[in-house]
């Protein structure tokens, strides 16, 4: 899954989306995720970086990521996925 | 000596209220100009409009007439103004005059008065009345649309449509009824306003945006600037807008002005559907009143279209900056009554 190219990250974890104009406020584990996204990590790499910092399961990790994942496609902040 | 070019222009539409004209936003991108150094006579309407008291933005201001007592009497009394101050360029900014002042062009242009204006026969296609054969010629997605004279019309037409629809004025105003009662109500309250017919448009469920644009008149897009209302208000006016980066609606601009060869200023409104298409509802055939946004991103297009009326070579902008916000704010501006006085007794200040 990747961010859209022209999606903006500051590193307050303020996201502009300049196709839409919508902005939205992410909280440090979001911007998190997003960064390393952005950096190209795959979700496997994604989530054994969240777990190995955070005191979270795998599992649950992976829960609360999809959850996010469907935020951000619902917000069409997503590249198609084809 | 500051070596720019010493221009008189005219402007109309200097009611900066909360259903705003373009007027100041207008003179504010002209005041800012890099080439032209300018006097701008005001020509207003009615005496409270707030942008006749803006001493720092209108150097002198006329009462005109409404052209619906006649494009003579308005055309006269523009022709009259510019006797006493010789006016290089009039910039119209209402919707209801613009077409007096397209059919009085020549006259305008024989007493040294520059305009640039849409031709009228685009003036015309582009009518609310007839966009859906507009969508059809030029290959627009257009909601379907039907003007409607009386209210009884409302109840043969019903099968043509499903609720919510838009109702809409000739010049201005759109509501969204959601049922017979509400379409009712609206008709009346719009007739009543802006006269007949009323527009009934296929509701498309979506977000509003909208371009600021102007075409040369030889099909080239001299600039262009899409915007998302941010902040709407009770009149369905933009508060406050953001420039956007969508390149399929620079694309799409592009495409209607090339094929109408549109001259002059002009707002595309738009609504990107759920599904990410682009739907057509409106083309306004001027200068919008938020035009100060491209300015603020980089496009000065007031300054572009005065240059276009002067027959000056115009480069067309390339860039905007994407991300840029207007808000708007309310301001209370103190004057004396001697000056509503004057204004009001000799239609001058």
């Amino acid at each position: 899954m990747k961010l859209k190219r022209n999606i903006a990250v500051s590193e307050s974890g303020f996201l502009f989306d300049p196709t839409s104009g919508e902005s939205y406020s992410l909280n440090e584990q979001g911007l998190e995720i997003l960064n390393l996204m952005k950096e190209g990590k795959s979700t496997p790499e994604v989530n054994e970086y969240m777990t190995e910092t955070y005191d979270i399961s795998s599992d649950e990790f992976e829960k609360y990521y999809l959850d996010f994942m469907g935020l951000l496609r619902q917000f069409k902040l997503l590249e198609d996925e084809r | 000596m500051n070596g720019k070019r010493k221009l008189t222009i005219a402007v109309t539409g200097l009611n900066n209220t909360d259903n705003p004209g373009p007027g100041i936003p207008v003179i504010r991108a002209l005041r800012e100009s890099q080439d032209f150094d300018v006097r701008i006579i005001g020509m207003a309407y009615e005496n409270l409009e707030p942008g006749i008291y803006m001493h720092d933005m209108v150097d002198k201001t006329y009462r005109v007439p409404y052209p619906s007592e006649g494009t003579d009497m308005l055309l006269n009394r523009v022709l009259d103004i510019s006797k006493i101050e010789k006016i290089d360029v009039l910039i119209p900014n209402f919707d209801a005059e613009l077409l007096a002042f397209m059919k009085s062009r020549k006259k305008l242009a024989d007493a040294g008065i520059h305009t640039f204006l849409p031709e009228i026969d685009r003036f015309e296609e582009r009518n609310k009345n007839n966009l859906p054969d507009f969508g059809k010629k030029y290959g627009f997605k257009v909601p379907s649309g039907q003007p409607v004279t009386n209210p009884e019309e409302l109840k043969e037409i019903k099968e043509d449509f499903d609720y919510p629809v838009v109702l809409k004025g000739k010049f201005y105003d759109a509501y969204i009824a959601n049922n017979d009662d509400q379409a009712a109500m609206y008709f009346h309250k719009i007739s009543a306003k802006w006269g007949l017919p009323v527009i009934i448009q296929e509701y498309i469920r979506g977000t509003e945006v909208n371009v600021v644009a102007l075409g040369d008149g030889n099909g080239n897009t001299v600039g262009a600037v899409p915007m998302r209302k941010l902040y709407i208000t009770d009149k369905g006016k933009a508060w406050a807008g953001i420039t956007l980066d969508d390149e399929r609606m620079l694309e799409l601009t592009h495409r209607l002005i090339g094929a109408t060869k549109w001259r002059g200023g002009m707002e595309l409104e738009l609504i990107r559907s759920d599904d990410d298409e682009f739907y057509l509802i409106e083309i306004n055939p001027r200068i919008p009143a938020w035009v100060y946004l491209a300015v603020g991103a980089g496009q000065n297009l007031p300054e572009a279209l005065v240059k276009l009326a002067l027959g000056m070579e115009v480069s067309p902008f390339t860039e905007y900056k994407k991300g840029i916000i207007f808000v708007r704010y309310s301001f209370d501006l103190i004057t004396d009554i001697n000056e509503f006085e004057k204004l009001s007794i000799s239609g001058i200040l």
